[in-house]
């Protein structure tokens, strides 16, 4: 028990790291769409989005350290969304 | 001792499990503006352009400071301080209340400016712009509900804190109270490049 806690916590200075690197990644999204790249800009959008996403969930939500089980009920909810929007959209463009 | 680490593993999966519910009900309302976005981009695209940059981005670094704070809550909580951790999250706190603020000077300029569900402005203008406001209401209002249930679970966490009934040997709670608070942040993740930046 008290070994398995100890190495779950995540020190103030890695935790500080991950919340600059999140600012970073945020004024860089701001910049990048400022630029005109046409459609390419909602897939840098949403690329920095998902890895901040990612920092998030590995490190303030403790992903990294939990048990595999979490991981792969995670990818589960995740494929299930893809599908969903997937789905809806090859309704959507080809009606 | 090993019971304790039992519950603790299965509260957390079960915290796991309610918050993977709580993604698709907003992928939902994502996948709503996706495919409104693909149907009336020039609207969306005009619409995007009336919110302001400056209040969205303060809300982002609001809100990843927040986040910050409490996860250095589960920090401070595990090393015993409990002093710490009754400051983080009161900064936790703090953090809410500066962003549903900033929320409520950002709505109430939109609505001031005509611009609310079925205000005449929209009924006569385009109805991709109305869809877009609508939809700008529904996922920052459904959001904003999740900071007002978030802040009101971290105070409740903090009296049980400071009542010592959570501490280092026990905090399962004060995590998974964190986690929604972290979910809440991963949501506007998403929001913020959607609605502000790529319109």
């Amino acid at each position: 028990m008290t070994n398995e806690s100890a190495e779950n916590i995540l020190s103030y200075g890695k935790l500080v790291t991950v919340w600059v690197t999140l600012l970073v990644l945020t004024a860089a999204t701001i910049m990048v769409t400022r630029v005109e790249l046409g459609v390419w800009k909602v897939w840098a959008a949403l690329a920095i989005a998902s890895i901040k996403s990612g920092l998030v969930i590995a490190f303030f939500m403790h992903m990294k350290y939990e048990p595999r089980l979490f991981r792969i009920i995670l990818f589960v909810a995740l494929f299930t969304l893809a599908g969903f929007i997937g789905g809806t959209f090859f309704d959507v463009l080809y009606r | 001792m090993s019971h304790l680490e039992k519950d603790a593993f299965g509260a957390k999966l079960g915290m796991w499990l309610f918050l993977f519910t709580e993604i698709l009900l907003f992928g939902g309302v994502f996948l709503l503006y996706s495919v409104y976005l693909a149907k009336y981009p020039k609207e969306f695209g005009l619409g995007g352009k009336q919110l302001d940059l400056v209040y969205g981005a303060t809300n982002t670094v609001v809100l990843l400071t927040s986040s910050l704070f409490a996860a250095m809550s589960v920090t401070a909580i595990k090393r015993g301080a409990k002093k710490a951790t009754l400051s983080l999250l009161t900064g936790t706190i703090g953090c809410a209340f500066i962003f549903l603020f900033i929320k409520y000077l950002e709505w109430s300029a939109k609505i001031h400016h005509g611009i609310y569900p079925n205000s005449p402005k929209l009924i006569e203008g385009p109805p991709g712009e109305s869809i877009f406001f609508g939809l700008y209401y529904l996922t920052t209002g459904l959001h904003g509900i999740h900071v007002i249930i978030g802040s009101v679970l971290m105070a409740w966490t903090a009296v049980m804190v400071q009542r010592e009934v959570l501490h280092a040997g026990d905090n399962v709670t004060l995590e998974n109270v964190t986690l929604y608070w972290h979910l809440v942040d991963l949501v506007w993740i998403f929001i913020f490049p959607l609605y502000y930046l790529i319109l």
